[in-house]
């Protein structure tokens, strides 16, 4: 179990050290899935250990962003002036997009199907 | 006799990691009593309670980060570990690759455009725009775009964390409405308007959600570093 997680670990630092380096701005851990996407094709599949601590992470990725998340405490005053204005903004622009993606997503999906 | 100040303030506070764990423990137990259902979010519940704490005790958020970074640290490893339900799945995108193109582009574009409309007609701050346009992106990326367009990271990161919990909450009723309910087009609109937050809820439902979801985050990182720069410029800012 360590050992798979110490894995998961070694791929999210040579993300960080590849895009420190190329100097992109694109998130370490992203550019660590990708790489770890690479190996697992390579290796033709993961193993059972590593697909079992694979998944109690992802079980839990809603914990995860609770740190990060939290940090709205510091930003009373500015909700006080820009509170209306940002959460207008951020609900009708998040459900539009999730309306249309999903809208094209499942039309295209039909279509798909319906050929043979 | 307990220095009840001294473990709430100290930096490093030991109070605050076992309490995240217990509150979102609980928040988790609820969500499942209630049948899953979007509005009991468990990240939700427990970073409303957090706030309601923090605030009331009087502890700055920098003491309460650096008690629960090691969480932190752990979310760029499931981030990592998003690979293994990819691979998994990778077969169910054959045949879909148009569709979930179209549906990248279209919900990206949608995102920022209206977001940007919204915010600039709600007379926000020109700051405040600025740090709301990388919004659907993954946090680490919309900070970093913040940052190019002359934006706020910091704020752009809270920003990014409420559209997430809004797709998360929001976006399985939007999909019901629409009678949408192949799980690869669900995950994937969520995933594209509301990055990681809304692949955790997009697993929960079932784990080809959740792949789809983790493939719309990626995807749109990348569309939203390339986009949003131009479409600013278009709006007037910067």
């Amino acid at each position: 179990m360590l050992a798979q997680l110490g894995l998961l670990m070694m791929f999210q630092l040579i993300g960080e050290a590849v895009v420190n380096s190329l100097g992109i701005p694109f998130p370490g851990p992203l550019c660590g899935m990708l790489l770890l996407l690479g190996y697992l094709y390579l290796r033709g599949g993961p193993s059972d250990e590593l697909s079992i601590v694979g998944s109690k992470l992802i079980d839990n990725l809603g914990l995860l962003f609770v740190p990060a998340g939290t940090a709205i405490v510091a930003y009373g005053a500015l909700f006080a002036t820009d509170g209306l204005a940002i959460v207008a903004a951020l609900i009708v622009s998040t459900l539009v997009a999730v309306l249309i993606g999903g809208a094209i997503a499942a039309a295209a999906e039909h279509s798909d199907t319906g050929v043979p | 006799m307990i220095d009840f100040g001294k473990l709430l303030n100290l930096q490093g506070a030991i109070i605050w990691l076992p309490c995240t764990l217990v509150l979102y423990a609980g928040s988790s137990a609820l969500h499942r009593r209630l049948d899953k259902a979007p509005i009991v979010n468990p990240t939700l519940l427990t970073i409303a309670a957090l706030v309601l704490i923090l605030a009331s005790c009087g502890v700055p958020y920098k003491a309460y980060f650096e008690s629960v970074a090691v969480l932190h640290y752990l979310l760029g490893t499931a981030v990592v570990a998003l690979a293994l339900p990819l691979y998994q799945n990778a077969s169910r995108l054959h045949g879909r690759y148009i569709s979930m193109a179209l549906a990248l582009v279209a919900g990206s574009l949608a995102s920022i455009f209206v977001g940007l409309t919204v915010a600039t007609l709600a007379h926000a701050s020109a700051s405040t725009v600025l740090s709301l346009a990388p919004k659907s992106a993954t946090a680490a990326v919309s900070m970093e775009i913040s940052r190019l367009i002359g934006g706020a990271p910091a704020l752009t990161a809270t920003l990014t964390i409420m559209t997430g919990i809004i797709g998360a909450v929001g976006g399985p009723y939007v999909l019901n409405a629409l009678r949408i309910h192949t799980p690869e087009a669900r995950g994937f609109a969520m995933g594209v308007a509301s990055h990681g937050i809304a692949t955790a809820r997009a697993f929960a439902e079932s784990e080809v959600a959740g792949s789809f979801a983790g493939l719309g985050m990626v995807l749109n990182a990348v569309l939203t570093a390339l986009i949003v720069p131009p479409v600013v410029r278009l709006f007037g800012f910067a």
